[in-house]
Parts: C-alpha cells; structure tokens; sequence
C-alpha cells in the first residue's frame, strides 16, 4: 500500500474540509467533532485515532450520513467524494443518492460482529442480500458470489458457513463474514470502525492481514478507526490523531511514530505498552517512568521505583507462597434435550496448579474462553469448584462452605473488569468503599468515613466525592473506585480481572500505575487476569499462559515472554500488534482456525498431563492441548 | 457518552437517584397533572366528612327524589333523597382505601416472593411461580369473586381479595427484575467482599425493583379501583347506605333512564380516578425506565 503525501486533494477520493457535528438541542449544542479536514487518496488507508469521546466514530458516521439517525447533525462543512460521475458533496447529497452509495461505493465494518449480523438471516442470506440490492443479480447469481466472498475472506469450508447462522460462528469468523459483505459490491471506500477490538489478539492479527490483503487486492481506501497505536502501526499509510473532536495531528504513519509533533500525540505514544519494553528485567515497572524520560533505562536494575518501605529485598530468595491452588478443575454442565438433562460440560478449568507469592504478581493470560476469568472467580469460590485445592492460610478454600468462606473473604478480594457495571449505581461510591468495613465489622460511622477519605486519597480522588454516585465518575475514575474498595479491607491477594482493558490507554496507564504502587507500599499480591501481553510484561513478575482451560506454560515474567517454549505462547506473542510500522509483521497465515471449544462430553475431559520443567521455575506442557 | 459524565464534581449538587427522577419526572407533563389531581383527590377523601355538604347516609330528602342537579344539589339527589355529590366525595375515601391498602398488600407479598424466587431460583422459585402460574390463569374479576365468595362479602375482604389477585403480578415483575440484577457485575463484586445473601438482598438488590414496582403500584391501583367498583356493582362489596362508587352506580340502574344523573355522577368519578392512577403510571415509567433515557 503505497500512497501519494498527504494533502492532494485534486486526485483525493474523499476530502473531509471543515466538518462540525453536533449532538443535542440546536441553542445548547453538544459539539462532537469541529471544524474537521482530511483527505483519503485511492487506495490509501487512513487510521483515525484516539480516545473515547475524541469524535472518531462520530466522524465515520458522518461520511455515511448516518450521523442523523443517532440524533446528530452535520452542522458545517463539506464531505467531498469523487465518484465515477464527477465529485459530490455527501453533506448535500439526497438520501436517494445515499441510498446507492452506501454500501455499494462506500462500506462500512463496525466494531461488535456479535450484534451487527441480523441473526435471523444465514450468512449467506445477508450478503447475498448486498449484492441483490446493488447489482441486481438474481437470488442464484448472488449467492454464487456470496459463496465467492466467503471464499475471498479466507474462511474455511465456506459453503457450509453460507448456511449458517450468526449464532453458529465465532467472533472472528462473523467478523469476516461482515468483510465479506462490506466488499461484496468491492467499493472504492472502506470504513472499518474499530473491527478487531472485540476479538482476542490473534484473530485480530488474521483479520488485520485480510483487510490488508483484500484492500491491495481491490484497491480500496480504508478509512480506520481505532483506539489502539499497535494496530495503527500495523495497517496505516497516513494516521490522524483527535481528540475532543478535534484534529489534533496529521502525517505519514512513520512520522507520527518516530517524531510525534504535538504533545497529546506523545503521551498517546507514550501510554502505549509495547511488548519488550521490559524485555531485561524481573521486576514491573511504572509507566510514568518511562512517559516522562524516554532515554534509555539502564539495564536490569532491580527495582526502579524507590519507595519500597514494605516489600523488603526483593530477590530472587524463594518467598513462601500465600495462594497455593493444586489441580483445580472447574466445570459447567450444559442442559439440554426435552428433559432438560445434562448433555454436554464445558471443561472451563482443568487441572490447573500455581503458587502466588506475598507481594507478587502473577499473571493470567490467553483468549477468551481459555479459563483464566473463571480460573479467578473460582479462587474467590464465586463459582463453585469441581475437584482440586485451594490453599490459603491453612484453609482449603474449595471445600468451604459459603458461612466458613465469607470472614476469609476480607484477606481475598477481586477488581472487575468493567467499571461501569460494578458498582451499585443505587448507592454513593463512599457507601460501595465502605461496604465491606461494615460487612466485616472493622469500622463504623466516623472512623468508616475516614477510612473512605484515605482510601479515596490514595487511589488519587477528592475525598469530598464520596457523597457522590457512579454515573458522575468516567470510567478510570470508577476503576480507581473500584480499587479503592479492594483495597478497604487491606487484603493478602487481589484478583484483577482484566482490570485496565476497558479503559483508554492514557487512562490504562494510571491505573496500572497505581495498581504497582500499592503493590510496593502494601505488599499485596495480584493475580491480574489479562488478554494483553504488553500489559502483562508491565506488572507481572510470573506468567501463566492459559490455554482451553489448562495452563501451557508458567513461569518467570522474563523467560515465558523473553524464550516462549511453547508454540501457543509463541503465536499468543507473535500476534502482539507492535506500535512501530517500521517492524510489520511478515505474512502470518489468514485462514488458520478460531480457538476451538471447550465444550466436550459429559465424561470426556480433556487429557492433561505434568507440565516439563524447562528452566528455574519455567515450566511447559508437552501433551498435545486442543490444537497445540 | 461516558466522558460527559467526567467531573461535573465542580458543581454543588450531588445527583441523587432521587434528585435524577424528579428532574425526569417534571418533564412528564401529563403525568404531573395526573400526580396534582392524585394528590388533589387523596386531600379530598381525608377532609371529606368535613366538606360534604350533607352527611352521605343519614340525609334524605323525601321531597326531591331523584332530583336533577340544582343549585343545592350539584350533582342531584338519588332515589332515597341522599346527596349524590356528598356520597361521592365520603366513597372517594372508600374506593382509594380499597385501592391502595389491597394494592400495596399485594405489592409487599408479591414482591418478597419475586425476591426469594428470583434470588434463589432452584425449588423455591418453581413452587412460587407455579403458584402464581395458576392464579394468572383465573380472570382477575372472576378469581376475586371466587375468593369473596368463599370469604363472604363486605368491604374488607373485597381489598383482602384484590390483594391476592395482585400479588402473582408483583411476584413475577419483582422476580424478573432480580435475575437480571443478580447476573450484574456489581452484585458479584458485593458477594465477593463477604456480603450475606440477606445484605444482598435487601441493599443491592430490592432498591434496584422499587422503580418497577412503584410504576406497576400506581397503574395497578387503577386496576383495583375499578375491580373494587365492580364487585359492590354485583353486590358483593360494600353494603347500603355505604357510599360506594360501584354500589351507587347499581343502585342507579334502576332509574337510569329518568334520572340518568345518577349513573353519570358515580361513573364519572369512577373513571377520572382510574384515568389519573393510569397517566401517573406511565409518567413515572417514563422518569423511571433507564432504557427510555440513557444520558
């Protein structure tokens, strides 16, 4: 993909020139994107990139003027867009005319392929029904050439998948199906709006590579909207950074990488974890360090961050473990059948053993469905456990009843993943920090509220908020709220599942932040559950990599991510976006196959075997697992 | 969306649940007018012995039977020479005591049963929910007589049996809304800091019903007035002299054609009553449905 500087505008196939969106009533507007200008050539493909609420979306709805439907308007500006007739204005454009456009010249991917499928239609139907509208072939022709795009996005025995419902696919395969039905009238635009953010990191990768493959292939322009650097290095010729609906910087995808002019554009690049950042060192380290001097760290010193008053020497001197599970297994019965009886058992958990030291990390990492969530909730005995141990301070955790569990729980304690969901919208934030002080008796009325103004303070908010309720608080704030209410009861170990991946990258980084610094002055241990490998080298001293609910491979941070030994650990690594374009991957294999199910029969577990110790405290799995 | 919610901590208000439903709750228009008049007819039913202009039982007037409205009858004089206006204002008392002690009875069983079905789920949810399975097979009006006739008539077990016809309502409503409560994140995040079943319950859980419950009361309130009304109608309510809206309109069936006044008075009562309950309803819905207001 090559493509001509930027700003030509003679030859551009789409010229953004001032555009301003607004939302709201028209005498009190909510301005969502201003005063907005950039072009995209021919073949081309722009990323526009930035945060939550930076106007992104906003602006790809507006070339398809759909903005209206969502309650917007355009309210200046023209949206230029060459077309074989001669150049028009979208923004005047009839809706007839729109109508013939959409779809068929300019098509759009969005970002949920679980929701935007109509899943009362096959997915033949669905894009055999594209092709009807806009090329007027018969229901046979049509769905002879859905059965060829099917084949074009590289999904496997694609006559069957015609077939299908949406239901019946994975995420990754219904997200090719919407490409296949995006490019099925092979338009001249394409805009793809965050696709591959649902989808775990190496079906991302093989989507990435197809839209890449597929868009050279028809010389398509794609106009790429993302949140993520990685995946901007990856896939961009030109990139465009907002924020707060403005435009904040424009260039050439290897300029705004290596010389990042405006200062938002830098700490952007700056928060963005990149895998091997700590490639030589056994201990996390802060963001922050980094963020503001970028000059070269020394090399393995043990322990960057200075305050360290609780965690004395941490070397390499075996510390006692805290959390010791042994061969846990978790399963789920599925009910089916006219009786309702068990037919089938999802093998979530099997056999899975590790120790987490005082004052450790250990990190959880696979794709979804692998069994590192419920890998977590069964610690906190959230779900009930099938067989194995779970030592924790002389108790075994598995086997307590609900009444025996319940004063342990103040020592174990787990942060969600979304932020907005776990927090009692009905009750204020000081009441859900609180809460647990008075479930287990240690504090009342005054000394509660001083309690919830410390922990406030420390997690980095105004103790005055405490009075207030969670729909006032963004998202990183209620993630810091959430932890403030983990840490209320000053526990031994804390799960965090998928703590920081709801939140924006600047935001993700204070956070993470936060999470290392009280793990210095506290002392707690983390079993941080996370699909994101640059994440994970950040915080962790251990990794697990987990796979269809066993672990592959643990060990040292350093040796698991430095020398994978095993080749889902090394596909798991290799299909890390990397947020540096001059470091493109190598062709990676577009048709390879979704993770497969856990889902078995009743009484055919999975095989597991010992895992192979490889190195000091490295060990491997040499049985075959699923496809591994 | 989210961002717009970032720190509007400058500002001094603290935004309560309460202070967000009464911010949506005035926009509703319609439903403010319905909540004066609701509140305007409660006023009225209390002072109502106070500013009747005659007493509703004990005042004939042999000479004007089945008068037409006049300047010291307004709403005219029934067959036995009473008060038409008077028994009306003293049966406002009656019918809203009727709806809302049966109502509010129904709604505290029913919703305590939805709570334990919905949270429990396993056998204690199956044996409530086919309870309440059979009650909704009965018409609402044909289980409340079977249940007056069983109990005998009179006021108190027409609201006894009212309040049984509303409860299997309440159960299912409540219950629903449990088990979608209790798969949210922020119920497993109490569980997990050691929160007993019963503190989840009654802190997380039961606040997140009173939305839904307090739509359904004020709308089922109407409802029960007029399966009130209708049960004195067919005589098994509340008994002569008792000024009841339905025992009066079924007192004027009689003389429906020469004193059509009779029936109209009752009839209409019956029915801005019911009307406003309904239009509070769906005002408050409106204030109260997250999903029809999502900012």
């Amino acid at each position: 993909m090559t493509s001509p500087p930027a700003s030509s505008p003679p030859d551009a196939l789409l010229a953004i020139d001032g555009l301003c969106v607004e939302f709201g009533a028209p005498d009190d507007p909510v301005v969502a994107v201003r005063n907005l200008g950039f072009t995209i050539a021919r073949g081309e493909t722009v990323a526009v990139v930035g945060e939550s609420g930076s106007g992104k979306s906003v602006t790809a709805l507006a070339i398809m003027r759909l903005v209206e439907q969502g309650g917007g308007r355009i309210a200046r500006g023209a949206i230029r867009f060459a077309r074989s007739g001669g150049t028009i204005d979208l923004v005047r454009a009839p809706a007839a005319t729109m109508r013939a456009i959409r779809g068929d010249e300019i098509a759009m991917i969005f970002q949920e392929p679980m929701t935007s499928l109509n899943p009362v239609m096959t997915a033949g139907a669905q894009i055999a029904e594209s092709i009807a509208l806009h090329q007027r072939k018969e229901r046979t022709a049509a769905r002879a050439e859905a059965l060829r795009m099917l084949e074009a996005v590289r999904i496997p025995d694609a006559r069957a998948i015609l077939d299908r419902y949406p239901h019946q696919l994975s995420g990754g395969m219904r997200q090719r199906v919407m490409i296949a039905m995006a490019l099925s009238c092979r338009p001249v635009l394409l805009i793809a709006d965050e696709p591959t953010t649902a989808l775990d990191v190496t079906v991302q990768a093989r989507i990435l590579a197809l839209i890449a493959t597929l868009v050279r292939e028809m010389n398509t322009a794609v106009l790429f909207i993302t949140h993520d650097m990685g995946v901007v290095a990856e896939v961009a010729d030109r990139v465009v950074v907002m924020q707060g609906g403005r435009k904040v910087e424009e260039g050439p995808v290897t300029q705004i990488f290596a010389a990042p002019r405006e200062p938002y554009t830098q700490t952007l690049l700056a928060a963005v974890p990149k895998l091997g950042a700590l490639a030589g060192e056994d201990v996390p380290r802060k963001f922050g360090v980094e963020a503001t001097a970028r000059a070269p760290s020394p090399p393995a010193s043990p322990s960057p961050i200075v305050l360290a008053p609780a965690a004395p020497a941490r070397e390499d001197a075996p510390r006692a473990p805290i959390l010791r599970v042994r061969d846990l297994c978790t399963r789920f019965e599925v009910h089916g059948g006219f009786f309702g009886r068990v037919q089938r058992r999802v093998y979530a958990v099997e056999n899975v053993s590790f120790d987490v030291a005082a004052g450790e990390t250990l990190s959880l990492v696979g794709e979804s469905g692998c069994g590192k969530t419920t890998t977590g909730r069964s610690i906190l005995r959230l779900v009930d456990v099938e067989a194995g141990a779970i030592e924790f301070e002389g108790h075994d955790l598995a086997t307590l009843d609900a009444g025996a569990m319940r004063p342990l729980r103040r020592h174990l304690q787990m942060i969600f993943q979304d932020p907005f969901a776990s927090l009692d919208p009905r009750v204020t934030v000081g009441f859900s920090i609180a809460e647990p002080l008075y479930i287990h008796g240690v504090a009342r009325g005054a000394a509660a509220e001083a309690r919830v103004a410390d922990l406030l303070r420390r997690v980095g908010l105004d103790p005055a908020h405490a009075r207030r309720y969670p729909h006032e608080f963004s998202g990183g704030q209620r993630q810091r709220i959430a932890i403030a209410r983990a840490l209320a009861l000053e526990p031994r170990v804390i799960v965090a599942d998928e703590a920081v991946s709801a939140l924006d990258v600047s935001i993700r980084a204070q956070v993470v932040d936060l999470l290392l610094d009280l793990q210095h002055t506290l002392g707690v241990s983390y079993v941080f559950i996370s699909h994101d490998m640059a994440i994970v080298e950040r915080v962790s001293h251990r990794v697990a990599v987990m796979y269809l609910g066993q672990i592959v491979e643990i060990g040292p941070r350093r040796a698991v991510l430095g020398s994978p030994q095993h080749p889902y650990t090394r596909q798991l690594l290799a299909a890390v976006p990397v947020a540096d374009p001059s470091r493109r991957r190598a062709q990676i294999e577009l048709s390879s196959p979704d993770i497969p199910s856990p889902v078995r029969g009743v009484d055919d577990p999975p095989p597991s075997a010992p895992l192979v110790e490889v190195g000091p405290g490295h060990f491997v799995a040499r049985h075959r697992v699923g496809a591994f | 969306m989210n961002d717009r919610a970032t720190l509007v901590a400058d500002v001094e208000v603290i935004r309560t649940p309460w202070n967000e439903f009464w911010r949506k709750f005035k926009r509703q228009k319609i439903g403010v007018v319905a909540g004066i008049f609701v509140v305007v007819l409660v006023a009225i039913a209390i002072a109502a012995p106070w500013i009747a202009p005659y007493d509703a039982e004990n005042y004939f007037d042999y000479d004007q039977l089945n008068a037409a409205p006049s300047m010291a009858h307004w709403f005219g004089v029934d067959a036995l020479g009473r008060d038409i206006l008077s028994r009306i204002l003293m049966g406002a008392r009656i019918s809203l005591a009727a709806g809302f002690v049966s109502v509010a009875a129904g709604a505290v069983v029913g919703t305590l049963l939805g709570l334990v079905a919905g949270y429990y789920e396993g056998w204690a949810d199956r044996i409530i929910m086919r309870i309440a399975d059979v009650l909704f097979a009965f018409p609402g009006i044909l289980l409340a007589i079977g249940i007056v006739a069983i109990l005998g008539g009179g006021e108190a077990n027409v609201i006894v049996a009212v309040a049984i016809f509303s409860i299997p309502t309440f159960a299912r409503l409540a219950r629903g809304t449990t088990l979608g409560l209790k798969r949210l994140t922020f119920v497993e995040a109490v569980r997990s800091i050691g929160a007993t079943n019963w503190t989840i319950i009654s802190r997380h859980i039961f606040p997140g019903t009173v939305p839904a419950v307090i739509v359904y009361f004020s709308l089922r309130i109407g409802t029960s007035i007029i399966t009130a009304a209708s049960l004195s109608f067919l005589g098994m309510g509340a008994q002569p002299p008792t000024p009841e809206w339905g025992a009066m309109l079924d007192a004027a069936r009689a003389d429906m054609l020469t004193a059509p006044h009779e029936a109209i008075f009752p009839a209409l009562a019956i029915f801005a009553t019911v009307l406003a309950f309904n239009l509070l309803g769906d005002g408050l819905r409106d204030a109260l449905d997250p999903r029809l207001d999502r900012r």
